[in-house]
């Protein structure tokens, strides 16, 4: 009963959140530059942000009593629903680029689109995280075309970020079972509805860039189902260590 | 009887209203939540005094010391059952800004948002003028600054650095 498709979705999206904006939390004192340390981890805010909207609203959906902090820091790696792309480790700074802008060029669609959802809670955390995705695309895709377009090594190493980063892509358009009822439920948009605005956002972003997609015949996926890539349990690990050994901490 | 009852709920809301008005931004302490367009709503019901305030940004780190002062700001002004309610909906925009709140923060040192927020993702530039001299040879330093709210950028004029208050 408790694993409705609102339920679902909404704990797929605040999961995709929480982990993107813990990883650029990483980044705090090792970022190449002050302004980009200040930018990722302003970034990683607006992330954690809303993933702790999401969270409480998925805690109330349940009804069994989770807040916001026990679903952020008490399931085991298998109850997190992200998708594989956003627990992928931050690399170097051209991973961790091509990273943002796969993402925020797929979700700032999907929050435009979100705004107008049939479940008032989701517009409105959709309406103020569209107005975020819109400048951690335009941040990202600033950076992959500096560095794609830049020196010799900064181009090969934004290319093999590319390289390894594309095939998660695919998972973000994934509609499984959960997934369609939230649809035709009206509760979240079609990532399908979202293709040509993504597509366009990359091919626009990657020509200026002088990179090139590379061609895949399938994705990966498993992360939307708690199956994850060996770098979840790391992440957690550190994610969770305080509630661990302190249980029920607070601020 | 029922009229002098409704004036006095009138002015008891707009003593609540002007007690959670006077709370300023922790971050920004020259603007109060009221010209910043934070606080969207003070009511009285049943005697109990409900604030309603809005986020900037998601994860803006300042919303928990926002509510807790409205609350001892009510408290203050001898309302004893208070409440402090956030909303995410209609999205917080630099639109809401009052120009009084505008002119206050020029006067600090921090340009004010430019023009009506836009749905701009990739690419363009804004002009905006140094809060010092007010010459236009600026220059984008960061669209990411001391807070989320803000951006760091410089002034080739005068050359001092300065924060520009973002328009989203």
């Amino acid at each position: 009963m408790s694993e409705t498709p609102l339920f679902l979705v909404t704990l797929r999206l605040a999961d995709d959140a929480l982990i993107l904006g813990h990883r650029l939390s990483e980044w705090c004192g090792h970022a190449p530059v002050l302004e980009e340390e200040l930018a990722l981890a302003n970034l990683g805010l607006d992330l954690i942000g809303q993933a702790r909207s999401l969270y409480t609203y998925a805690g109330e959906i349940e009804g069994r009593g989770r807040d916001e902090d026990r679903l952020a820091y008490l399931r085991r790696e298998n109850e997190y629903r992200n998708a594989l792309l956003v627990e992928q480790p931050n690399g170097d700074f051209a991973v961790t680029m091509v990273r943002q802008l796969i993402y925020s060029a797929f979700m700032h669609p999907f929050h435009r689109a979100m705004a107008a959802s049939k479940d008032a809670t989701l517009a409105g955390v959709a309406a103020k995280a569209e107005k975020e995705m819109a400048y951690h695309v335009r941040h990202s895709a600033e950076w992959v075309i500096r560095l794609g377009d830049g020196t010799e090594e900064s181009h090969r190493r934004a290319q093999d970020a590319l390289n390894a980063l594309w095939p998660y892509a695919g998972e973000l358009f994934e509609v499984d079972a959960p997934m369609r009822a939230a649809i035709e439920a009206g509760f979240v948009p079609d990532p399908e509805s979202l293709r040509a605005t993504f597509d366009a956002t990359l091919a626009e972003v990657l020509a200026e860039a002088t990179l090139t997609l590379p061609k895949l015949g399938s994705f990966q996926s498993g992360g939307r189902a708690g199956r994850h890539t060996e770098h979840m349990g790391f992440l957690l690990a550190q994610l969770q260590y305080m509630q661990r050994t302190y249980p029920n901490a607070a601020w | 009887m029922g009229v002098a009852v409704s004036l006095d709920l009138e002015r008891q809301r707009a003593e609540a209203w002007a007690a959670a008005a006077d709370v300023c931004d922790p971050e920004v302490p020259v603007l109060t939540i009221a010209d910043l367009g934070v606080l969207r709503d003070v009511r009285i019901e049943n005697g109990r005094v409900e604030a309603v305030i809005t986020p900037t940004y998601s994860g803006c780190p300042a919303m928990n010391l926002i509510a807790l002062n409205v609350e001892v700001a009510l408290e203050e002004a001898g309302f004893t059952d208070v409440k402090v309610t956030t909303v995410l909906s209609p999205a917080w925009t630099t639109d809401w800004m009052s120009e009084e709140g505008k002119q206050k923060l020029a006067a600090f040192g921090i340009a004010p948002p430019k023009g009506k927020a836009g749905r701009r993702a990739l690419f363009g530039e804004e002009v905006v003028a140094c809060p010092r001299c007010g010459s236009a040879d600026t220059q984008k330093v960061s669209e990411f600054g001391s807070t989320a709210c803000k951006a760091h950028w410089r002034c080739r004029a005068c050359a001092e650095p300065f924060d520009y208050f973002k328009c989203i």
